[in-house]
């Protein structure tokens, strides 16, 4: 009888969390993550295909039933499934030229929330997060101290980051120091 | 922290977020084999290096991760405009100097970026 190797995952820094202070720290489930570019002619396909309408405006994001597309760049998407569907096999039958890459155990995300949510995030990035500038539903690429990161407003007061694995124990600890002095 | 215009974000955001790419509008030529070693050269160690303004490339690589070109005072670090990657080069002579910095004061722009002695070699378009 062979021996059947069986992989088991370990989400980095599952159910941590930080609470008090006006913010709370936690750190979320893993869910479905894309990596999508694509030219103006396969938008609609995709679009279609995934729905969700990819975005065309810079900093934005759709989300429809769990399932949100992040406007990253001209041609490129981050599209977050936190409903168990699978993206990357909806844009598998999309004919138009485009490039979908799964990258679901590449990132980390981490919920910042409370009235000192912008605050703790402004402690490492220098984008103005004033809801004038940043409203609910706007996402970017940024950095967070030293590192890359992608963030996006769920709430008036919530946000989303999504960081590289191997670098969510940096973020997770600066986030903590900087809920700290809020 | 200086404020950096990304024409495709189509907004300021702050300079962390993007990387120097060099000079811009230097343009490769067609036929690289046929360049002789001193156009070669030109091509590819020689730049202008004003005092005063210059084109660069510059990468908005924590942002949308795209190449545009900037015209930017090496004197003030005033960026005069950002334009998308692959556009013409803009006339400097028509930028407006009007909220140009004290640097500006006594030189017209055309002044300010005094051409390289050596021809640049730059066959096809930049
Ligand atoms: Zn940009």
């Amino acid at each position: 009888m062979a021996k059947v190797a069986v992989a088991t995952r370990s989400p980095a820094l599952a159910g941590k969390s930080v609470g008090g202070q006006g913010v709370s720290l936690k750190v979320l489930e893993p869910a479905s993550r894309m990596s999508l570019r694509a030219r103006p002619a396969a938008k609609a396909a995709l679009s279609k295909a995934l729905g969700v309408s990819l975005p065309e405006k810079p900093k934005t994001t759709t989300t429809k039933g769990g399932r949100s597309a992040l406007w990253l760049g001209p041609d490129e998407w981050l599209v977050i499934d936190e409903a168990g569907g699978d993206p990357l096999a909806d844009c598998a039958s999309v004919k138009g030229l485009h490039s979908a890459v799964d990258v679901s155990h590449r990132n980390v995300a981490i919920a910042v929330t409370g009235p000192n949510a912008a605050a703790t995030i402004n402690a490492g990035c220098p984008q103005d997060l004033s809801l004038d500038a940043f409203p609910v539903g706007a996402a970017s690429r940024t950095v967070l101290g030293k590192v890359e990161m992608v963030l996006l407003r769920t709430g008036e007061d919530a946000f989303r980051i999504e960081c590289w694995r191997s670098f969510s124990d940096y973020v997770y600890g600066f986030l903590s120091e900087a809920a700290r002095d809020g | 922290m200086l404020l950096i215009h990304c024409p495709y974000c189509e907004e300021e955001r702050p300079e962390l977020e993007f990387r120097n790419a060099g000079e811009a509008h230097i343009a490769r030529s067609t036929d690289i084999a046929a360049e002789s070693d001193e156009d070669f050269e030109k091509f590819f160690f020689i730049r202008s290096n004003p005092k005063g303004v210059i084109f660069e490339r510059w990468r908005h690589i924590h942002g949308c991760a795209r190449f545009f070109n900037a015209a930017r005072d090496t004197i003030t670090d005033r960026f005069l405009l950002t334009y998308k990657a692959g556009e013409p080069k803009p006339d400097i002579s028509k930028l407006s100097s009007e909220h140009g910095p004290a640097a500006w004061a006594n030189r017209p722009p055309d002044q300010l970026n005094v051409k390289p002695k050596a021809k640049r070699s730059t066959k096809g378009e930049a």
